[in-house]
């Protein structure tokens, strides 16, 4: 009787789980055997023997990996661009949103609001295109506007690596800024207007309101925005590092980064132990690193944590 | 809005208007310099002055229009295919999970949950989809991997139909008779229009824009690229400009300019329509920040 129920139940909700079945296919497929896939970090991959049958090779892959000097620049660059990407893009944001939220015509701050998204609205392929139009070396607009006026030398930007963390820095924010300063627009637009007026005849001025009443405001914004950022330490745009400096390969000392290095391993370069150890480490930290994130903002915060 | 201070905001609506214009500017150096003269171009560079106009650059571009117009044509056929099975995906996804009586609920939760915290990255993905799945060099490559389902946009429509719609509603039809489906055909579905626009929205600029698909699984097949790496190609391959210029020796290819030509013609659809949607876009963004 209690299985021919417990059967029944389920049978009432058979066309549910039939709606269930494509988005769990696709997790599976997606998410979920990639998951499983991770174990090729420990084999010698042959494809004429197949992914199951090539042989295990132990930890050989990661040795291989930490031998080269790739590994060390690889994590430092993925690790530092994203440290300055949390901090500057954070700050920008905020100020951006605070600008915006004081914009007085309701029409001028729609206005600006779809003007700072633009750049996001498009792919990092046509970012490329307006960052060469900027730094081509014989064509490029700094090279042939900006930097005669300034009576320096034009200077041949896609072989000089030193320069790329501060252009990589700023398109990363020219392209972002938008998007995270609505985020933290929209949770501005919420803020009782009475508060700034009390905290005037309590006789605090613009950074007094400021610091009491809008960043108050904002902190769980902030707590779960940069927890997101820190639990994707780990990972990197790879749009970002591989279109805006066009792959060239004088850069890869400041341009390479793990998503780009584990790309070229397996596309470019036929090195498919590297990067599937490389790859194994980014999925491994990462995991740690989001929960690491969420376990420190519960501490902090307990509204503001993602689980 | 801080209160009370004039200068204040003046001075904030004059940083925003130069954010704003930091915003533009670069895709108005794209335009100016598609439209100046080759010689202009390299002589004086890329630049906001155009000296000379001249549309060179356009009419090189379609007199050699067949392979743009192809991998426009694909982009079409790809974001329009994408877009309609993630929007049926994620909507048959979110509906069942946003019933609190399906049993299995919390587990098939997580499921979903988990595939956002954890992934096995680029190299085990590839595997599955090109030695298992064996989509390499097929239009499945420019759909499937990566953009047919996103677990953060299930989550946010299983929201909204759970705030949105008493399930008082969905229990009466069900009560009257509606089959699961036709309940979420008839009552669902219409009350979910904003929810499903802002979803179909996302998933169409996710598709338009893609061009990573192309370089991870077209290898011979460039038929199937789309515009994104059509540009891609253009920017990447010294060959392609050399290849054309041999064509005709009598044709001066303007080649500094048609770079800039072909990104103009790429980015102009979206920045044609972006006025029409942009509040459904700001909407798509900012959905996130509303916890559900």
């Amino acid at each position: 009787m209690t299985t021919k129920r417990g059967l029944g139940r389920y049978r009432k909700y058979l066309p549910l789980y039939l709606m269930l079945l494509p988005g769990i296919i696709y997790l599976i497929i997606n998410n979920y055997m990639p998951m499983a896939g991770l174990f090729l970090a420990f084999k010698k991959v042959n494809y004429s023997l197949g992914l199951l049958q090539s042989p295990w090779c132990g930890l050989n892959n990661f040795v291989f990996l930490f031998k080269t000097k790739d590994a060390f620049i690889i994590f430092r660059n993925t690790i530092l661009y994203n440290v300055a990407f949390i901090v500057l893009g954070t700050i920008l944001s905020i100020f951006v949103a605070v600008a915006l939220d004081n914009v007085r015509r309701k029409i001028l701050r729609n206005g600006l609001q779809t003007f700072i998204l633009i750049p996001f609205l498009l792919s990092t392929v046509i970012i490329s295109y307006i960052v060469f139009a900027f730094l081509s070396p014989s064509t490029g607009f700094i090279n042939k506007s900006i930097l005669p006026l300034l009576g320096i030398d034009p200077i041949s930007w896609y072989n000089k690596a030193q320069y790329w963390p501060v252009i990589l820095t700023v398109v990363f924010l020219w392209m972002s800024f938008g998007y995270s300063s609505i985020l933290y627009y929209s949770t501005l637009i919420g803020v009782d207007k009475t508060y700034y007026e009390a905290a005037v005849l309590d006789g605090c001025g613009i950074w007094g309101q400021i610091r009491h009443i809008t960043l108050p405001a904002l902190k769980p914004t902030i707590i779960t925005l940069v927890l997101l950022s820190v639990g994707r330490i780990c990972y990197s745009d790879f749009g970002l590092f591989y279109q805006i400096p066009q792959n060239s390969g004088l850069l890869f000392s400041t341009t390479n980064t793990i998503d780009t290095y584990v790309y070229r391993g397996l596309m470019e370069l036929n090195d498919i132990g590297r990067s599937t150890a490389a790859g194994f480490l980014q999925s491994v930290l990462g995991f740690a690193c989001v929960f690491l994130a969420n376990l420190a903002v519960s501490k902090l915060d307990k509204d503001s944590a993602l689980f | 809005m801080i209160h009370n201070s004039k200068a204040f905001h003046l001075t904030m609506e004059i940083i925003m208007i130069l954010l704003a214009l930091a915003c533009l500017l670069p895709f108005v150096l794209l335009f100016i310099c598609s439209i100046t003269a080759e010689n202009d171009l390299i002589l004086y560079g890329y630049s906001f002055v155009p000296r000379t106009f001249s549309a060179e650059a356009y009419e090189y571009l379609w007199g050699v229009r067949g392979s743009i117009l192809q991998s426009y044509l694909m982009s079409v056929v790809i974001t329009a295919i994408g877009t309609v099975a993630n929007v049926t995906i994620t909507t048959l996804f979110a509906y069942p999970l946003s019933r609190p009586d399906l049993p299995g609920r919390r587990a098939l939760s997580f499921f979903l949950f988990f595939s956002m915290l954890f992934n096995g990255g680029f190299v085990p993905t590839y595997m599955v989809y090109t030695q298992i799945l064996h989509i390499k060099d097929t239009l499945a490559a420019m759909i499937v991997p990566y953009l047919l389902m996103n677990a953060f946009y299930v989550i946010m429509m299983r929201a909204y139909i759970s705030q949105n719609i008493p399930s008082e509603v969905s229990e009466a039809a069900r009560i009257d008779g509606a089959g699961e489906l036709q309940c979420l055909w008839r009552v669902v579905l219409p009350m979910s229009k904003p929810i499903i626009g802002t979803v179909a929205l996302m998933s169409a600029i996710a598709y338009w824009n893609d061009w990573k698909n192309g370089i991870y699984f077209i290898i011979t097949r460039q038929d199937l690229f789309g515009i994104q790496n059509y540009l891609n190609s253009v920017m990447s391959s010294a060959t392609f400009l050399s290849s054309h210029m041999t064509i005709g020796t009598n044709i001066k290819v303007p080649s500094v300019g048609i770079r800039m030509a072909i990104a103009v013609i790429a980015v102009l659809p979206v920045l044609a329509g972006y006025p029409f949607f942009q509040r459904f876009f700001v909407k798509g963004i900012t959905i996130g920040s509303v916890k559900g």
